[in-house]
């Protein structure tokens, strides 16, 4: 897949081999990372999506060395450092409550990483502006961190983690305490320092929509485990899981028996005896019970004279300015969404009408 | 003119309403008052009024006044030609007493942050058993706490005993009656009153301030310097203040441990009042003694507010 391409002809930052962390003993014990193989890589925008719980804060901790691995390993450019403390990686952390040192202005927070190196006063004070500019944040420089607004706060989180100029930064949801708009605009910002800087980021988010705007590469975690690795057009145009599918935007999923397969297309046979085509999500040949996923905004509304592929009765329509969503309930009581560009005709799409839908054949999938 | 005057009737019945609430407010701080009163003003007004009286003979005073128990603490009137001479003995008896509170409050900060730090570290569930175990001793009379330590470090005493049947020792070493039992006395005292102001901030540390310490490069040693030890500053302050404060005037512990061969200042005014038969030089030392500590708190308040400005 396009994902484990771009992992041969670029270096790996950061490593992990059968990583695994278990919380507790015994019955008590609880699996927050279940061997988990990654390549995250230089010079890249690496975002770790799932829900609460799904251990992409625990592979995080374990990148910077706050929790020790029970077991596998992790390496920084081909070096081990699993048994390494904290102070000891060149690794910066972005914490979601910012941590920033409430005993200290601004300047001396972002000094303060060099200060612990031991750098020369002098070079510590030059990147303290260089870093106060990047972020621009001059006129805080004496500012005690409480006396700042939210931004302002992330802002000098990034600049205190960027100072010390770490091999990778890591990023645990800086953006989930800042407003929608604040966070629109540091979502760019994040992008656009990554790419200056050249650092490798690693940013932990449950927000799909951040992870797809920001990121080079995703990997999407459930249950301790990576499910996914890849672009984001890999993950929204190409999901393997139905998780993946279902995480990541809108997707209809009906539900079907794999008839008989060519090649990577499979023809489906859906549960009121519709066949439909579509591709197998893995080069593994299906048979028996399947998942057939397609977007919402790959479905459309068949013309007249057209064959449709589905046909619903209109339950609902909702328009919400570009688009319009149109809810069909199905004959075999699966509902299949059809996001329509623009405005429908409403006198010809009334609830209770029967109606056509027609799914593209590529977009289709075929979902483990 | 006559426009105005329903406004006047309302304004006597605002100002009516207005007596009321006066009065009513009067009589719910009255007993506030009372006990404020009772127990800290009139005692305090008693101890000044009689630091400037003349002794009476079989102790008591005689009502005739005079500064001569302030002149006495500093110095002594020569018998023959009535002239001051400089007397060194009550202010170094201040002295010692100021260096044996103050190296009892640097050796509880030295026990006590370790421990409040153990405590805070411990599951939530577990601290209060442990803040439980801390304020025990105070279930018992500090006098009969006193005694038991004076059983331990006595050269018959529980430490003695080790040290010599583990063979690092052959004759016991002399700690009662001495300074450092005096030392150890007084720690073991008011360590709590360390403990747990120190905790109080160390419970409300935020624990991946700690961990930023960490992953900026600080290794264990720097970031309890640079990052608990500064955090923890309110609660050490306070520790510092509810210990240095009472081990200045501490009676029982120098007593007994003590022998009362060397005083403090709490034996030397309790004698005044006792064997010297002279209440006014008492009343005078003990002052003095609360000028010394309110020098203190003055001296933390504006220290605490430059800091606060400096942030600013």
């Amino acid at each position: 897949m396009t994902g484990t391409e771009i992992a041969r002809d670029r270096k790996a930052a950061v490593s992990a081999r059968a990583l695994s962390k278990t919380f507790g003993q015994g019955d008590y014990a609880v699996t927050a990372l279940d061997s988990v193989e990654l390549d995250i890589l230089e010079n890249e925008f690496f975002t770790l999506l799932g829900p609460s719980g799904c251990g992409k804060t625990t592979l995080l901790r374990l990148i910077a060395g706050f929790e020790l691995p029970t077991n596998g390993s992790i390496s920084l450019q081909g070096q081990d450092i699993t048994d390494k403390p904290p102070h000891r990686r060149p690794i910066n952390t972005v914490f979601q409550n910012y941590a920033l040192f409430p005993h200290m202005t601004v300047a001396e927070n972002i000094g303060f990483g060099l200060r612990m190196l031991g750098s020369p006063a002098d070079q510590i004070r030059q990147t303290t502006e260089r870093m106060l500019a990047l972020v621009q944040l001059e006129a805080m420089a004496g500012r005690r961190t409480d006396q700042l607004s939210g931004g302002q706060q992330q802002r000098v989180a990034l600049a205190r983690a960027l100072a010390p100029a770490p091999k990778v930064l890591l990023l645990d949801e800086p953006l989930a305490a800042l407003d929608l708009k604040l966070r629109k605009n540091m979502q760019l910002e994040l992008k656009s320092l990554q790419a200056e800087t050249g650092i490798t980021f690693v940013f932990v988010t449950h927000d799909q929509e951040e992870a797809l705007t920001m990121s080079d590469r995703i990997a999407v975690m459930k249950s301790g485990q990576i499910l996914q690795i890849g672009t984001p057009r890999d993950i929204y145009d190409r999901p393997t899981h139905r998780f993946v599918a279902d995480f990541i935007g809108d997707i209809n999923i009906l539900e079907g028996t794999v008839q008989h397969t060519d090649g990577d297309l499979a023809t489906v046979r859906l549960k009121d005896g519709t066949s439909v085509s579509a591709h197998l999500a893995t080069t593994s040949a299906r048979s028996g019970n399947a998942s057939v996923a397609i977007r919402p905004e790959n479905v459309r509304l068949a013309g007249a004279g057209e064959t449709p592929t589905l046909t619903g009765v209109l339950e609902n329509v909702v328009y919400f300015g570009a688009a319009t969503n149109l809810h069909l309930r199905l004959g075999t009581g699966e509902e299949i969404v059809i996001r329509n560009p623009g405005a429908v005709d409403e006198g010809r799409y009334q609830t209770g009408a029967t109606i056509g839908a027609v799914m593209q054949p590529d977009l289709t999938r075929v979902l483990e | 003119m006559s426009g105005r005057e329903p406004h006047t009737a309302l304004a006597a019945a605002i100002a009516q309403n207005r007596r009321n609430k006066r009065v009513t407010r009067a009589w719910l701080l009255a007993p506030a008052l009372t006990i404020i009163l009772a127990i800290s003003i009139l005692p305090l007004g008693i101890t000044v009024v009689y630091s400037f009286l003349t002794p009476g003979t079989y102790g008591g005073v005689t009502w005739e006044f005079s500064t001569d128990s302030y002149v006495q603490f500093l110095f002594q009137r020569d018998i023959f030609d009535d002239t001051l001479v400089f007397n060194s003995a009550y202010v170094s008896i201040f002295l010692r007493s100021i260096g044996l509170a103050l190296g009892a409050t640097i050796g509880a900060l030295i026990l006590g942050f370790p421990t409040a730090y153990f405590i805070a570290s411990k599951p939530r569930e577990q601290r209060n058993i442990w803040l439980f175990l801390i304020t025990l001793p105070f279930w018992t009379n500090l006098l009969i706490r006193t005694y038991a330590m004076l059983l331990i470090i006595r050269d018959e005493g529980i430490i003695n005993i080790m040290l010599m049947k583990a063979g690092i020792i052959s004759s016991p070493l002399t700690i009662l009656y001495t300074d450092t039992a005096v030392f150890i006395g007084l720690i073991y005292s008011f360590l709590p009153f360390m403990v747990l102001p120190i905790y109080a901030s160390l419970e409300k540390l935020d624990f991946s301030l700690v961990e930023a310490g960490y992953d900026l490069y600080a290794n264990r040693l720097k970031v309890l310097f640079h990052v608990i030890v500064p955090l923890a500053k309110p609660g050490i302050v306070a520790g510092s203040i509810l210990v240095f404060i009472p081990a200045l005037g501490a009676y029982i512990t120098p007593e007994l441990l003590g022998g009362g061969k060397k005083l403090m200042i709490g034996n030397m005014i309790a004698m005044q009042f006792g064997a010297s038969r002279n209440w006014p030089f008492g009343s005078a030392a003990a002052l003095i003694l609360m000028a010394l500590v309110v020098v203190v708190l003055l001296l933390n308040a504006l220290a605490a507010r430059r800091g606060a400005s400096n942030n600013g």
